[in-house]
């Protein structure tokens, strides 16, 4: 009888170039990402006096640092400035291909990674940043590491890693409607725990699963992180091929049947063991909106803000009080209805062409009651999105239409939300202080926050897209 | 970097969960060179008030634990971003060790490779650790890495931490892993190779 193997063991497999007896393994990168904040890897290696052994493997994008109200950086912006002038430096003195600023295939690297189809199933693909997860909607093996690890692929186009434990997550039935990938993410890490998918690969399965776009599968495996999560991959199927095909980096003529019929194959077989199985209906979920500080304080927009004097663990009441306190809520009030000061859309999550229709659906012959800036996930979807008109719906409604990158989802550009402001936003961590020192981040889809923005409260979307 | 053998230190207890990397680096510093140094960036948001003075509240700031070398937290330490800076912040602050419930994946081997050692124990164990800290914030902890111990200076109790064999050995003998892939330049070559007649189309062309 074969071996029955799960998608990531076949993977790892694959790629294992050597393996000692404790189980550390040195596997080969089909793929390497590199952004501003990849400076100090550079430096390492210029340091060692090492050279990069594949500068044909590994790509730049400029994101986290770039501005988003025009493409210049002030002056009054000097070290952001050198974050984009080093990248520059570091590709070209290595021979990297890069995406800089003013490119017009510029974006966030996990948006452009896939657009450009450098991001491929099968492969192994590292970035130094943690939201790498995202590339595994095409059933790669994709995981964010550490600056030290950076410098380590660029010296050897390798990395060490332990084998990791195996989760699989199935999600039966159908989304109900405007429910989105974002509230099924947000309700499964509300389920397991920031931590549930600590040491684990997930691959998500099940009905739910396979209806999903690609965007929809990037905004589940984007998020894997939040769960924990080493990666999150999902078999490549129809919707994956369909979607890759012609981009600019996909194999060609005989190469891309070889390639087809190579994917074809990347499945879990029938029987392969995980180490853990959780397993939910579609039908549980609802939008979701966070109420913390940490994703896994999740729950349905009909909800209340959590007691924390209901909760019988001593650590996790202390938790639940500093969490309600750095929000400023009130216990037991209902999470619909309560007021925001801004709303952002964008981030590696949720900022793709889907989701800025999404927010289109919700805006259109409407206004904006607040503050609303919008940042499309890349240059390429600024453009599509303008091609169909959605820019114009974003500006009519009162809502800032901005040039892509990083922007407020981690405020490492600038744009931040000021202290004490509530933030209604499609990015993906609620932590204190990620959008700014004081900010309040409530995480949810792009429907939900363009709903936010209309009304100028957290808002069930049910009760405005019907009626 | 510097070995790893036996660390007898003081401890600054931190009774917080999920201490994510944005609480132990605001992103707005990973723009900072190394060179100047990252300890003043450590907790920088959560250990301030709101005008930017200090919290009495806040353990770091306390000074019965201006010594500590060893900082021990609840559950899910360090999850969230890849920053190497988290743990340069650590490191520069003079901290060797991080004792928590669990760990986020990517903190945890980036501990490895600035020389931090982190140590998973079970949230009973830190509990005796916290309540030993605070009753005596002078009472050493010994974390022994060849053994894979932590011992506390007043219980006779002596608990024991999982490590990877790999790890250990980097912190151990303080070794860069590069050189140590590099031991397997042949056998990689001869992958690099096969690899590429197998998948030709993961070549870039375009
Ligand atoms: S959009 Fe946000 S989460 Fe995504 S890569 Fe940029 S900063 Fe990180």
């Amino acid at each position: 009888m074969t071996e029955q193997l799960t998608l990531f063991e076949k993977i790892w497999r694959a790629h294992t170039v050597t393996a000692r007896d404790d189980g550390q393994t040195l596997l080969w990168i089909d793929r390497h990402l590199c952004h501003e904040g990849s400076f100090h890897a550079f430096e390492k290696l210029a340091m060692s006096g090492r050279k990069v052994r594949r500068p044909d493997l590994t790509f730049s994008i400029a994101d986290h640092y770039v501005p988003t109200r025009n493409r210049e950086v002030g002056p009054d912006e000097p070290e952001i400035a050198t974050m984009i002038r080093l990248l520059d430096e570091h590709s070209r003195t290595n021979g990297i291909r890069q995406f800089g600023l003013g490119d017009p295939e510029q974006g966030i690297v996990h948006v452009v990674g896939p657009e450009l189809g450098l991001t491929q199933p099968g492969i192994m693909l590292v970035c130094g940043d943690s939201h790498t997860s995202t590339h595994g909607a095409f059933g790669a093996l994709a995981f964010g590491i550490g600056a030290s690890e950076v410098s380590h692929v660029l010296a050897t186009q390798t990395l060490w890693q332990k084998r990791p434990r195996t989760m699989r997550i199935t999600v039966d039935g159908q989304l109900g409607p405007h429910v989105t990938a974002k509230d099924l993410i947000l309700s499964v890490i509300a389920r397991i725990g920031a931590d549930g998918a600590a040491g684990h690969v997930i691959e998500y399965a099940g009905e739910a699963i396979r209806g999903l776009s690609m965007e929809a599968r990037m905004t589940v495996c984007n998020m894997s992180i939040e769960a924990g999560g080493r990666a999150g991959m999902i078999a490549p199927d129809d919707t994956t091929i369909s979607w890759l095909k012609g981009r600019r980096y996909m194999p060609k003529g005989d190469d891309w049947e070889a390639a087809v019929a190579f994917w074809r194959g990347l499945k879990t077989d029938e029987g392969a063991v995980f180490d853990r199985e959780v397993r939910l209906h579609a039908d549980e979920i609802a939008p979701t909106v966070t109420w913390g500080t940490s994703p896994e304080h999740a729950l349905p927009v009909t909800a209340a803000v959590p007691d924390p004097s209901g909760e019988a663990n001593e650590g996790r009441r202390t938790t639940f009080e500093k969490a309600v306190d750095y929000m400023g809520l009130t216990p037991g009030a209902p999470l619909d209805g309560l007021r925001v000061d801004r709303v952002f859309i964008g981030s590696c999550t949720n900022a793709r062409i889907e989701d800025l229709r999404a927010a289109a659906a919700i805006l259109k012959d409407r206004s904006t009651k607040v503050p609303t800036m919008i940042v499309p996930g890349s240059t390429m979807v600024k453009r599509q999105a303008e091609q169909e008109g959605l820019d114009r719906i974003f500006t009519g409604a009162g809502a800032e239409w901005l040039e892509s990158g990083c922007s407020m989802c981690a405020a490492t550009n600038g744009d931040m939300v000021p202290p004490g402001e509530r933030c209604a936003s499609t990015t993906n961590r609620n932590f204190r202080g990620r959008q700014g020192p004081g900010s309040r981040t409530h995480l949810m889809s792009p429907a939900m926050a363009a709903a936010a923005a209309v009304t100028g409260t957290i808002t069930d979307v049910r009760k405005l897209a019907e009626g | 970097m510097d070995p790893f053998g036996t660390l007898a230190a003081t401890v600054v207890p931190l009774r917080l969960a999920n201490v994510d990397t944005d609480q132990l680096q605001p992103g707005r510093f990973l723009r900072k060179p190394r060179s100047d140094g990252y300890d003043n960036y450590l907790f920088h948001d959560l250990r301030r008030n709101e005008d930017g003075s200090m919290r009495e509240d806040f353990p770091l700031n306390q000074p019965q634990y201006q010594s500590a070398e060893i900082l021990v937290a609840d559950r899910n330490f360090g999850g969230g971003s890849s920053r190497e800076g988290a743990v340069y912040a650590l490191a520069d602050a003079g901290f060797r060790c991080v004792i928590a419930a669990s760990f986020g994946d990517i903190f945890r081997s980036n501990c490895a490779k600035n020389g931090v050692l982190p140590v998973e124990l079970p949230i009973e164990a830190i509990e005796r650790i916290w309540e030993m800290a605070e009753a005596d914030p002078s009472a050493p902890l010994t974390v022994d890495l060849a053994t894979q111990t932590v011992r506390l200076a007043n219980d006779p109790e002596t608990f024991g931490f999982e490590i990877d064999p790999f790890v250990k050995e980097c912190l151990m003998e303080g070794k860069d892993d590069i050189d140590l892939t590099l031991a397997h330049s042949e056998t990689l070559s001869t992958f690099e190779r096969s690899y590429g007649q197998d998948f030709p189309w993961l070549t870039p062309t375009g």
